[in-house]
């Protein structure tokens, strides 16, 4: 009887499994066309949204940065140019810890402290999501060394990109400027102007000088490629591809031997030189010393140049040719004269006594002359040749201030010259209503006096007082000064000319008056004139002027003693010239700080230009500096 | 000279091999081979290195299809015993890798909790078989304790993925075994109960995957991104998915895992919703085969083995799954018989083994 009991015992087992098996199968079934549902769900109800996202995270268009335009100088000779090599990038917003990432690279490769250093300070300037360089210019062992590693550093790639780089460094460096990385002022800029989709995979804009004046024609047109890229973001293969289209080329009016020759004739001084081709209004040399070297700031100057930069007393970013503002002092004499004579306040023959100073009828300030006794009787020609102060006193007294301003304003005193380069300032040519509304003063009689030998309030820039130069020795034709002679464009194959070469305005000067002048000014680089060195032995005639700009003012009771100034409240020195006299092929003004009297320091730096410039005479090796003998005086 | 007698080699090998068993598994590890092939970027190497995985885990196999069930049974305690002792090893002395302690290092480094996978349902069905006469609450009682240790343990290293599976393995042993339905519901209860609980005992990143799950968008470089970018390519896999080596999901290494527990997602985009189907038919053809030995297993033990071992097939296959698309939550468990390495695949086919020495030896027991 047992046995039966177990065996049925037994089936009531199996079938009591078999039951709760059947409801663990029916469970996984159930389970299972869940799975079904959701696969349908997944991949046809929703496949189209989907497909769209995994097209989204396969292609990405990628911008490819056209080649920047070159800028050359008037003879070929390359000025600013690109190059091809790798960067280490960093996207810091792909990375945990950039301090752990970059000391894992700097085991690869080598990371200077100065490279961390400009890496921090882009990281503050940079948009998201942009990858900054930490180290530029890899060479091949650091390329291959990093990307045998490459996969440890998730967000950090090497870029091959193209390098802006200066050639000549310094030379230049006030004209021509640099580029450097698009900060946030840029990005303001380009999306008002509407230029931005062009410089969607830029890092780079040009900042100052010609890179900054010219950026649209040396940018080019972006192109696109679109490439499938991996979750990385890293490009796997290309899909489609526009190509870019290169910026232009630009050929500069400078003339840069004509540049290197100058820029070494300052030797230790600073200064600014301007020479402009009068007939053309092409620049022919543009200097600011002491210069800069563009390079450094390309990629974000690092904080140590920097700094040594910005907080030299020597100020080297300071376009003094372009913005620096100075008296003209006596350089305005000779259009002073021209004034006198077109007015009919003057005759070449008027003759004056100077006893050493200049008194307005009822007041007894002594407006001195710079020589001490006077230079007994002097005529128009003479008041050039020895730079004499009293007889512009006078002269400035009887034109006025209205006339002043509106004769020598047309010579560009107290405007922009309109070069094509940003940031000029307008110096300052005093009127009236300028001393009214800045002052709320009325003007007096004495402010017509110091006007009238280029002190007071008058201010201009070294190219400024050039372009003055170049339309008086135009005979009164005013062509507007530029840098950029003609532009090539790579696509077409043409290159097309500045407009700017045309005359903007002629003004009306009688030729004996612009004669009588001219023969002052030749006689002032003759013996017995103020800058007699500059015309010794020169087998072409300069017409020039010199000029002293006071940088402290001196005490009705003083003389000025420059041994005792300290060097930085010297006189400046300045000299305008243009060359040959009779058909002048340059023109320009010389500024030269604190360098003392125009004759002695910015007549031999004249020289030294225009020998080399008009008889391709090279440069006398750089002679040790002297301290200046007061020889001749202005 | 001896005569090699073919026909006998030949009877020697496959006498406790089922073979319908065997050609699901066959298909659906070539499936693996396929796949795997395209997600490792068509690395031969790797490939066949995973056709060695395989070989050895099916000699494995055949060696434990050749053992009776009761000499299975007899393993059983030692080798949970074991297998105890190791985790508490782990817990007291692991390396710790990645932020848990699941290594042991005994001269090799070995891994206990995968050992557990079958000991578990081992021990189990062996203990209540030997209660089988008259089986009461206490019984059941001993037994949820036999799960709930190594369960714990595991839990604690953590490996939730492990935990998970080894706790349905016991679960069906015990279910199988007749618990009676008020004390699974009341079991229910309790966990759901405790779910606060376990919420406040979780890591972080557990408790992370879970919100993920809830909202994958939240976190879509982080957490999420496993989800977002599996389910992506499983939707743009479309109806017959974009072919052989053509996800791009998967080749452009947007999907993270892809050779392990995210194999399915390749899959699934370059086969799209027919192959998932193809797939699903074959999990269900080996399942139900394993359905089959179970309920014609002779011995309580044998059947509740084969049961359990059978339905944790199951569960690997759906939690994986279920985990690509964006039903579950992410946990570490990879799609049996497809997903790339060693110890799973070895685990597995001696599971496969057991059942196959189930359904092999079954005549020797009833005649």
């Amino acid at each position: 009887m047992k046995r039966p009991t177990e065996l049925r015992n037994h089936q009531r087992e199996l079938y009591y499994f078999r039951w709760r098996l059947g409801i663990a199968a029916a469970g996984a079934v159930l389970l299972f066309t869940l799975l079904v549902g959701r696969f349908f769900f997944l991949q046809v109800v929703q496949h189209e949204y989907f497909h769209t996202l995994a097209e989204n995270n396969r292609i990405s268009i990628v911008p490819v940065v056209p080649n920047r335009g070159l800028i050359l100088d008037r003879n070929g000779i390359v000025l600013a140019h690109n190059y091809s090599a790798y960067t280490l990038e960093i996207t810091p917003s792909k990375i945990k810890d950039l301090e752990t990432t970059i000391n894992g690279l700097a085991v690869l490769v080598d990371i200077q402290p100065r490279d961390r250093k400009r890496f921090r300070k882009l990281l503050e300037e940079s948009r998201n999501f942009e990858s900054l360089p930490i180290r530029a210019r890899l060479n091949d062992i650091e390329v291959a060394r990093f990307t045998a590693n490459r996969f440890r550093f998730p967000g950090v790639d090497i870029k091959a990109r193209l390098f802006r780089h200066y050639p000549k460094g310094e030379l230049a460096s006030h004209a021509i400027g640099h580029i450097g990385r698009i900060n946030e002022a840029d990005l303001d800029r380009l999306e008002a102007s509407e230029d931005m989709a062009n410089y969607r995979g830029s890092d780079h804009i040009g900042k100052l000088g010609i890179e900054q004046s010219y950026e649209k024609q040396l940018h080019g047109v972006t192109g696109f490629e679109q490439v499938e890229t991996d979750a990385g973001g890293r490009a796997i293969r290309t899909l489609s591809r526009r190509a870019p289209v290169s910026g232009n080329d630009l050929t500069l009016t400078l003339d840069s031997r004509l540049q290197e020759v100058a820029e070494k004739a300052f030797a230790q001084y600073r200064g600014a030189l301007v020479a402009i081709d009068p007939k053309s209004g092409e620049v022919l040399a543009f200097i600011s010393k002491p210069g800069f070297d563009p390079n450094l700031f390309i990629d974000g100057i690092d904080p140590v140049n920097w700094d040594a930069l910005n907080n030299s007393l020597d100020k080297p970013l300071n376009n003094r040719a372009l913005r620096g503002q100075y008296p003209p002092g006596s350089t305005f004499k000779p259009f002073m004269a021209l004034a006198g004579l077109e007015l009919g306040k003057r005759t070449p023959s008027y003759t004056i006594s100077d006893p050493g100073f200049f008194t307005l009828p009822g007041n007894a300030h002594h407006y001195r002359d710079w020589k001490v006794g006077g230079h007994g009787s002097v005529d128009l020609h003479k008041s050039i040749v020895i730079s004499c102060d009293t007889y512009y006193y006078g002269l400035a007294n009887d034109l006025g201030p209205d006339n002043i301003f509106n004769f020598i304003g047309q010579f560009g005193f107290g405007k922009k010259t309109g070069i094509d380069i940003e940031g000029e300032t307008t110096g300052l040519l005093p009127s009236r209503e300028w001393k009214m509304k800045r002052y709320k003063q009325k003007w007096y009689a004495g402010d017509t006096i110091s006007v009238g030998i280029g002190q007071g309030y008058n201010l201009a820039t070294p190219l400024q007082l050039a372009f003055a130069t170049a339309v008086l020795a135009n005979n009164g034709t005013v062509i507007r000064p530029h840098l950029v002679r003609s532009i090539f464009d790579p696509v077409t194959n043409q290159t097309r000319t500045v407009p700017a070469a045309k005359p903007v305005a002629t003004l009306t000067l009688k030729p004996e008056n612009l004669e009588l002048v001219r023969r002052a000014m030749i006689d002032v680089t003759q013996p017995g004139g103020t800058a007699a060195r500059v015309g010794v032995g020169a087998p072409y005639l300069t017409a020039g002027k010199t000029g002293t700009a006071q940088v402290i003012a001196i005490k009705q009771t003083e003389k000025y003693v420059e041994s005792r100034v300290s060097e930085r409240n010297r006189d400046h020195a300045l000299f305008i010239a243009y060359a040959p006299a009779d058909d002048p092929k340059i023109a320009m003004a010389i500024l030269v700080e604190n360098g003392g009297h125009g004759g002695s320091t910015a007549g031999p730096i004249a020289r030294i230009v225009l020998d080399y410039f008009l008889l391709g005479k090279a440069p006398p090796p750089p002679v040790p500096p002297i301290e200046a003998i007061e020889e001749e005086h202005d | 000279m001896i005569k090699i007698d073919l026909r006998r080699i030949w009877l020697w090998l496959t006498a406790h091999i089922d073979s319908l068993l065997l050609s699901f598994m066959l298909m659906l590890m070539l499936i693996g081979l396929i796949v795997l092939y395209s997600a490792t970027g068509q690395d031969l190497g790797k490939t066949t290195g995973q056709m060695l995985n395989m070989l050895v885990a099916l000699m494995a196999m055949w060696v434990v299809a050749n053992v009776s069930p009761q000499h299975i049974a007899r393993a059983a305690l030692p080798v949970y015993g074991l297998g105890l002792l190791l985790l508490i090893g782990v817990a007291l002395f692991g390396d710790v890798s990645h932020g848990a302690r699941r290594w042991l290092n005994i001269g090799i480094r070995i891994q206990p909790s995968e050992m557990m996978k079958l000991a578990v349902p081992l021990m189990l069905a062996w203990y209540l078989d030997r209660r089988e006469k008259n089986l009461n609450l206490k019984d059941f009682g001993v037994a949820v304790l036999m799960l709930v240790v190594p369960v714990g343990l595991i839990v604690k290293q953590p490996d939730l993925g492990t935990a998970l599976l080894i706790s349905a393995s016991g679960f069906y042993v015990l279910f199988l075994a007749g618990l009676s339905w008020r004390i699974i519901l009341g079991l229910v209860a309790m966990g759901a109960a405790s779910a606060p609980i376990l919420w406040s005992l979780m890591h972080d990143y557990q408790r992370q995957r879970i919100l993920t799950l809830i909202d994958p968008s939240q976190d879509p470089l982080g957490a999420g991104y496993h989800i977002i970018q599996s389910s992506i390519a499983l939707g743009s896999g479309g109806i017959f998915g974009k072919g052989w080596f053509n996800g791009t999901q998967a080749h452009l290494d947007f999907l993270p895992e892809r050779t392990t527990d995210f194999v399915f997602a390749v899959y699934a985009e370059e086969f799209g919703l027919a192959g998932n189907l193809i797939l699903l038919a074959v999990y269900v053809l080996v399942i139900g085969r394993g359905l089959v030995i179970a309920a014609k297993a002779p011995t309580l033990f044998s059947r509740l083995l084969a049961g359990s071992i059978t339905l944790t097939f199951f569960t690997y296959a759906f939690v994986n799954m279920g985990m690509v698309s964006g039903i579950l939550p992410v946990v570490g468990v990879p799609l049996p018989l497809i997903s790339y390495g060693g110890t799973s695949m070895v685990t597995l086919l001696v599971g496969f083994g057991m059942l196959m020495s189930i359904q092999t030896h079954r005549k020797l027991v009833q005649s």
